[in-house]
């Protein structure tokens, strides 16, 4: 029963974007009705009066293209989206995981002490509401170097919610559990490993899981401010280009990549799931 | 006896702080009792009598307000592995499967040991209660209550404690299952010296498990008013028990001291701070099975479950 709904579920999806794209096609107006096209006209690929947004099948093949050779370099403003979405990764990882590296032994602290947690909470009420934006020129100022700031909004955008969550799911953690470790004569740091990290892991996981999703998010934003590579970069450059067919291609690779981050953090929530 | 008893509770008081200034609430106060080694002891009062808290105390979870209480010649402070507890919700961790929770405890108990020892151990335990053949791999959530509470007293009595402290172990079970965790418990109990002091609300459980059950008054001001010898002899089992000559005297003491006098016992609670307080000795220990109730009623005498659960 569950197949034949996955697989209904599937048909529909499939009807969905055969039909989204379809109108999509037939709504665009072709180039062809403009009659013979000059030599000007051929150069300036149409013509300005021309603009118009690609139809799909144009996106397809670009896409097809790109996919084809992802990881060509022909100078810093032509590389494939391989490298681009490479760069724009390593960016978004390595602020992720200073920022993991910091919030959660200091979401741990938080939320074992309620004297932190108290003393902690305005800051974090003020800090968390910033755009990660917001911060880039004082990063830009501070660090000197636009890789190191994009990598400083990402590390200050994905702090916030895993911050908040450890601390969450370490000060919720049932007192059952912390009595069992009391009763069998754990060690602080025993207790926190053996019983708190575990218990509050799903918690954990969950702001883990949003800050990647929010990280994803601002580093194509943060890229068209620092520009020079990444997927942000492309997709700026390639508007500067006046090439939407590549712009909306990116736009369909972000969200593929979105999906995957999210769903590599899915995987690691249902292995540290527990039922009570 | 002139040496001193294994487990001695010496004028135990828990008040706690009253929400707004007021005075503070007095859960119970100058309790005093003795267990001996190897005995099996049920308390058994009505909700809010403070039993729960006595245990906390003696699990080192909770402090006592005054009074102190010695375990084997030494004074209890904070939780210890000779004190093993199993709560009433199980506390079996939800994320490691019923062979690891026990493996947890042994580990806790015996830093020492190999794997092999460990899980050797484990093992001899979780046979005791039937949950070998694959069960043991289960995560609780795929356990059932009943099993899930055979898990937790398999790792209670793994790590050995001097003294096992069960709080109401039986309470969330339906009576079908309690019965026999009930028969299981006293049998894994016969083969060993364990020292046990166990709360319930079910008068037949106290007399099946239990040498001696302890009354306690309700609260606030709780006492523990009286020590009911139950000398039935062992082995017991559920299906004999009630054809022994004492068990109705008993039980109908019991049914008789929590449906009256119990609320009776009860200081009054009026003009709290100026009244005196009394020291109260050991309670009054009585043996109804050996004495004449002829005088006291006796159409208590069913053969329902009595449960006092709120």
């Amino acid at each position: 029963m569950t197949a034949s709904l996955n697989l209904r579920a599937f048909c529909l999806s499939v009807l969905i974007l055969v039909l989204g794209l379809g109108i999509w096609e037939l709504a665009t107006p072709s180039l062809e009705t403009a009659g013979e096209l000059t030599e000007y006209e051929r150069l300036t690929g149409g013509g300005g009066q021309q603009a118009r947004v690609p139809p799909p099948s144009d996106v397809i093949t670009k896409g097809w293209e790109e996919l084809s050779d992802p990881f060509y370099d022909a100078g810093p403003n032509d590389k494939g989206i391989g490298i681009q979405i490479a760069y724009s990764l390593f960016r978004v990882l390595s602020g992720y995981f200073l920022a993991a590296l910091i919030a959660i032994p200091v979401g741990f602290l938080v939320g074992m002490s309620p004297l932190a947690y108290k003393a902690l909470d305005p800051f974090i009420q003020v800090l968390r509401p910033i755009s990660p934006l917001a911060w880039m020129p004082l990063a830009l100022f501070i660090i000197q170097d636009s890789q190191g700031s994009a990598i400083f909004v990402i590390f200050i955008c994905s702090i916030w919610p895993m911050l908040i969550n450890t601390a969450f799911g370490v000060a919720n953690v049932r007192k059952d559990w912390v009595n069992v470790a009391r009763t069998h004569e754990l060690g602080q740091l025993a207790t926190a490993f053996t019983v708190i990290l575990p218990a509050a892991a799903p918690t954990i996981l969950t702001g883990m899981r949003i800050s990647i999703g929010i990280a994803w998010l601002v580093i194509v934003a943060a890229e068209m401010l620092v520009g020079g590579t990444g997927i942000g970069y492309y997709v700026w450059n390639e508007w500067n280009n006046l090439d939407l067919t590549s712009v909306i291609f990116s736009i369909v690779v972000i969200g593929v990549v979105g999906m995957l981050l999210d769903a590599a953090f899915g995987w690691v929530q249902r292995a540290v799931r527990y039922e009570e | 006896m002139t040496e001193k008893p294994f487990l001695e509770v010496d004028q135990l008081t828990k008040k706690f702080p009253a929400p707004k200034g007021g005075d503070p609430l007095t859960v119970f106060e100058n309790t005093s009792f003795d267990i001996d080694k190897g005995e099996f002891v049920c308390i058994i009062g009505h909700s809010g009598c403070g039993k729960s808290t006595i245990m906390n105390v003696l699990a080192g979870l909770d402090k006592a307000t005054s009074g102190g209480v010695t375990m084997d010649g030494a004074e209890v402070i904070g939780s210890s592995l000779d004190r093993g507890v199993v709560f009433q919700n199980y506390s079996l961790l939800p994320w490691l499967s019923a062979l690891k929770n026990v493996t947890f405890g042994v580990k806790a108990r015996f830093p020492d040991w190999s794997r092999k020892e460990v899980l050797e151990h484990s093992y001899k335990y979780l046979d005791l209660v039937g949950l070998t053949n694959g069960a043991e791999h289960r995560k609780p959530s795929q356990l059932s209550g009943g099993m899930r509470q055979r898990v937790s007293i398999a790792r209670a009595f793994a790590i050995q404690p001097k003294l096992l402290l069960l709080d109401e172990p039986f309470g969330a079970l339906d009576a079908l299952t309690r019965g026999n965790i009930q028969d299981e418990l006293i049998r894994i109990w016969s083969g060993t010296d364990q020292t046990v002091f166990m709360i319930t609300h079910d008068v037949d459980e106290a007399i099946l498990l239990a040498d001696r059950i302890l009354l306690m008054t309700n609260g606030p001001f709780a006492q523990i008013a009286e020590s009911v010898v139950v000398d039935i002899e062992r082995p017991r089992s559920r299906a004999e028990i009630i054809h022994d000559d004492g068990y109705y005297k008993i039980r109908n003491h019991l049914v008789e001291f929590l449906a009256r006098k119990s609320a009776e016992l009860t200081q009054s609670p009026d003009g709290d701070a100026e009244k005196p307080v009394q020291p109260s000795g050991p309670p009054l220990t009585v043996n109804p099975a050996k004495e004449d109730i002829g005088s006291k009623k006796k159409d208590t005498a069913t053969g329902d479950v009595v449960s006092l659960a709120s």
